[in-house]
């Protein structure tokens, strides 16, 4: 069992927890993933590991609730516990030593990018960061990333914070006003990234986006989140998850991220979500 | 009349009936009475030289559990039992006794051969349900040692290393121990209730096992070695699954029998309520022929299927399963397409439509001793079919090789060991199981784990 230490509700449907987990907290670095099973009995799920305290023995994770096992960790409360919590898992993300980055974060894929920008800051980079969502009230750690990043942008769907339109409006305004970038990290939907990476394939600018293909033990055993990088079979949790973007076949992870959508429903129908 | 029973047929056991077990998950075989027990028992002459001994990888005391069931003494034949094997109920039940301890016994050369598998399975459910626990906890001597992984290598490695007195903690990367036993075998043939309890009669002799543990990511075998472990067991098992390289693997439907059975096993998916889904279809088609490729069909079967098949491209005859099981699935109604070698996966909106195969047939052995299979040329043919499993083997996760210097492996992953000691390239580190033969049985796999621990024993008592 593992304690929940502090809680936090980030925006309508975006929660942080901070967990007690002493051999993550001693080793994670970032771009590397938890998988976390709420109760006994229930679904192994990977989260990204968005912040850790190493004096503390804890790591942080900020998940938004899509469904079944996201809904029950939400219902669990700060000083209550979790089944289970294994990592840190995948590779973790290649920094190279670059001069002038930009992190693009969509909804809550600004959690999983959060570290790594934080890192890439203190090896002496600068850093824009860019980070879209819905609405102004689903947009989070607008301030975590204001204290690190050189510059930041914001892009709402309805216009309510920042640009009215998607982040890749944001990245091309960027770019037509002359910022240049040796390394783009995006993160965020499959779509987003997607769009990201077509844009920057184009400027050839090195893009790093991060997947998340289905997974079950997270450790190479099942071989379910098996992504084609340059025509190759990868599996995303012990090789990736970060992977080069212009490598990557998005439309098959798209298709392969579906594959349980009637089953999930019906898990969600009997949560009444 | 003499006092054995010469019957040339082992006495019957009890099944569920195919069409019943078609739609459950509950075990197939449900094992011998007590007068059954003592009825095969009898039929063990009980040789001076007994050769079922030598086919046994552990050397089960076979005639002498055998008599004491005979007797009808089952706590003492279950004593007898457990010297050389920590998990009677596994094996019993999934061990390859028709290549193993069956296929030596001298019964078996006219009629068949003593029912060994059987009578261990009756003389462990029989502990388990009637038995008192051993309060025969060995003295800590104060030596830390850790095992990696709990599968039946690392269990068997840990509880022999407990007898001697060691403080041994296993580190499972899994929520639950137990391996492919948990995993992989699925609860017809191998209840998880029992894996459960056998594994608790391993840490009663005072094993820790430390569950959600990755060795080479939550902590390295240097880092366990530097918090002050004398020696490191890897017993990590062959997880990775194999895949075929052919055209259209990816596509939604196609599983790995690893995925497949871990949601179905460890993730209960088979229970309605369990939050884990698994995807059926209809018409599922499963490549290989081994036991995993059974287990994963019987699963199909008893998830709904209408159709399920073996696709295996050598005959009968090369099947790897056990016997028990082919004969099981086949009463069950899985289709045997054999001599069939798929060749592609098709399917135009992004699912899996149809398997593409193409006739084989056998020329002369190979090194292994087994006929190759060669395509016969114009034969393709397609199989309607939603959804492929692979079960074409497995190899071991890199994972550790990866993070431990020193560690040599063979070029297909395997961990390099001094087969006398299994002591690795790396000094103090010993390996066994999966990890180092590439996907084995149980018994051979826990047998690699007790050699194991009898050499750091040796290597370590001289530090006492
Ligand atoms: C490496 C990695 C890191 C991730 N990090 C984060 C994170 O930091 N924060 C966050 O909110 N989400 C993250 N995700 C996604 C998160 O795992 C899913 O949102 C979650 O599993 C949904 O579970 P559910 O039961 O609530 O929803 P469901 O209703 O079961 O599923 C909703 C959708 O989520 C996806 N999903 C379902 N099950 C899984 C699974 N086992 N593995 C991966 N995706 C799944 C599918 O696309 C599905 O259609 C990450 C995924 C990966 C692979
Ligand atoms: C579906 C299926 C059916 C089978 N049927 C039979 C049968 O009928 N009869 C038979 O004799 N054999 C059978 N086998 C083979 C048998 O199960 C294996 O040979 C045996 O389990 C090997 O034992 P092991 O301890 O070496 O590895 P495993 O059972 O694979 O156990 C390895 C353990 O190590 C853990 N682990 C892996 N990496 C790490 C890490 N980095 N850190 C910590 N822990 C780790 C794993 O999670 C696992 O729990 C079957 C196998 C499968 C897959
Ligand atoms: S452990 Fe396996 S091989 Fe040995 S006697 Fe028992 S069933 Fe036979
Ligand atoms: S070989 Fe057969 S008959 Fe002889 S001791 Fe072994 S089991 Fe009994
Ligand atoms: S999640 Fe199972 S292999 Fe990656
Ligand atoms: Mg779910």
């Amino acid at each position: 069992m593992y304690k929940i230490l502090k809680k936090e509700i980030l925006s309508q449907d975006i929660e942080k927890m901070v967990i007690e987990a002493p051999y993550i907290a001693k080793k994670c670095q970032p771009g590397q993933f938890v998988m976390v099973m709420v109760e006994e009995g229930g679904e192994r799920i990977p989260l990204t590991i968005a912040d850790y305290d190493r004096s503390e023995n804890s790591v942080t994770i900020i998940y938004q609730i899509v469904g079944y096992t996201t809904k029950l960790l939400s219902q669990k409360l700060e000083g209550q516990t979790i089944s289970s919590i294994a990592g840190p898992l995948g590779q973790p993300a290649h920094m190279k030593k670059v001069k002038r980055v930009l992190g693009i974060g969509g909804g809550v894929g600004a959690a999983p990018l959060y570290p790594q920008i934080k890192k890439l800051t203190e090896m002496g980079a600068s850093c824009d960061a860019v980070i879209g969502s819905r609405t102004e009230e689903m947009m989070i750690l607008q301030e975590e990333f204001k204290e690190i990043a050189e510059n930041i942008y914001f892009a709402t769907n309805d216009g309510s914070k920042g640009k009215k339109g998607f982040v890749t409006d944001v990245l091309k305004d960027l770019i037509s006003q002359g910022k240049k970038y040796d390394e783009v990290i995006a993160i965020g939907p499959l779509v987003m990234m997607k769009s990201v990476v077509e844009y920057t394939k184009e400027l050839n600018i090195p893009t790093s986006v991060s997947l998340n293909p289905i997974m079950i033990d997270g450790t190479g055993m099942c071989g379910g989140c098996r992504v084609t990088i340059g025509k190759e079979t990868k599996f995303a949790c012990v090789d990736g998850p970060d992977f080069d973007g212009f490598l990557v076949d998005f439309e098959e992870l798209m298709r392969r991220q579906t594959m349980y959508m009637p089953e999930e429903a019906e898990h969600r129908c009997r949560l009444g979500i | 009349m003499g006092k054995f029973n010469m019957t040339l047929q082992k006495t019957k056991i009890a099944e569920q009936n195919p069409a019943e077990r078609r739609k459950n998950f509950k075990e197939v075989s449900l094992g011998y009475s007590e007068e059954e027990a003592i009825n095969e028992a009898k039929r063990c002459i009980q040789c001076k030289s007994p050769a079922c001994v030598s086919g046994c990888p552990v050397n089960v005391h076979i005639p002498q559990f055998i008599n004491k069931v005979a007797e009808g003494n089952f706590e003492e034949a279950y004593d007898i039992l457990v010297e050389q094997n920590s998990l009677p109920a596994i094996c019993g039940r999934v061990c390859p006794q028709e290549k193993q301890c069956e296929s030596k016994c001298v019964r078996g050369m006219k009629g068949e051969p003593v029912g060994i598998g059987r009578l261990e399975r009756f003389v462990a459910d029989w502990f388990i349900e009637n038995g008192k626990t051993k309060e025969k906890k060995a003295e800590n001597n104060n030596i830390k040692v850790a095992v990696t992984g709990a599968g039946p290598a690392g269990l068997a490695c840990a509880g022999e290393l407990a007898k001697y007195g060691y403080d041994v903690t296993i580190f499972e990367a899994l929520h639950t121990a137990g391996g492919v036993l948990m995993y992989g075998i699925p609860e017809f043939r191998l209840p998880k209730e029992i894996v459960k309890k056998e594994i608790e009669n391993v840490a009663e002799q005072g094993v820790k096992i430390q569950k959600n543990v990755i060795v080479g990511r939550s902590i390295t075998v240097d880092e366990l070695m530097e918090e002050g472990y004398k020696s490191v067991f890897i017993g990590s098992g062959a997880g990775l699954p194999n895949f075929m390289g052919i055209e259209g693997e990816n596509l939604n439907g196609v599983y790995s029998a690893n995925e497949f059975l871990t949601r179905v096993n460890l993730m209960k998916a088979y229970d309605k309520n369990s939050p884990t889904p698994v995807s059926v279809g209809e018409k599922i088609a499963v490549i290989g022929g081994g036991n995993v490729a059974m287990d994963a069909a019987r699963t199909a079967v008893r998830l709904g299927a209408k159709e399920v098949y073996v696709v295996y491209r050598r005959g009968e005859e090369e099947l790897p399963a056990r016997l028990e099981e082919v004969h099981h699935a086949k009463e069950e109604g899985v289709i045997f397409r054999l001599l069939s070698n798929p060749v592609g996966i098709k399917g135009d909106n992004g699912w899996v439509e149809k398997l593409e195969c193409v006739e084989m047939e056998l020329s002369e052995p190979d090194e292994s001793g087994r006929r190759r299979p060669v395509a016969i040329e114009g034969s393709e043919f397609m199989l309607d079919v939603d959804r492929v499993i692979i079960a074409i083997g497995q190899s071991p996760n890199p994972l550790i090789r990866q993070t431990t210097k020193g560690l040599e492996t063979h070029n297909w992953g395997g961990i390099i060991v001094e087969v006398e000691s299994m002591e690795t390239t790396k000094e103090s580190v010993y390996a066994g199981g999966d990890v180092v033969t590439g996907a084995a049985t149980v018994i051979l796999a826990m047998g690699a784990g007790k050699k194991a621990a009898k050499s750091i024993h040796e290597k370590l008592r001289k530090s006492i």
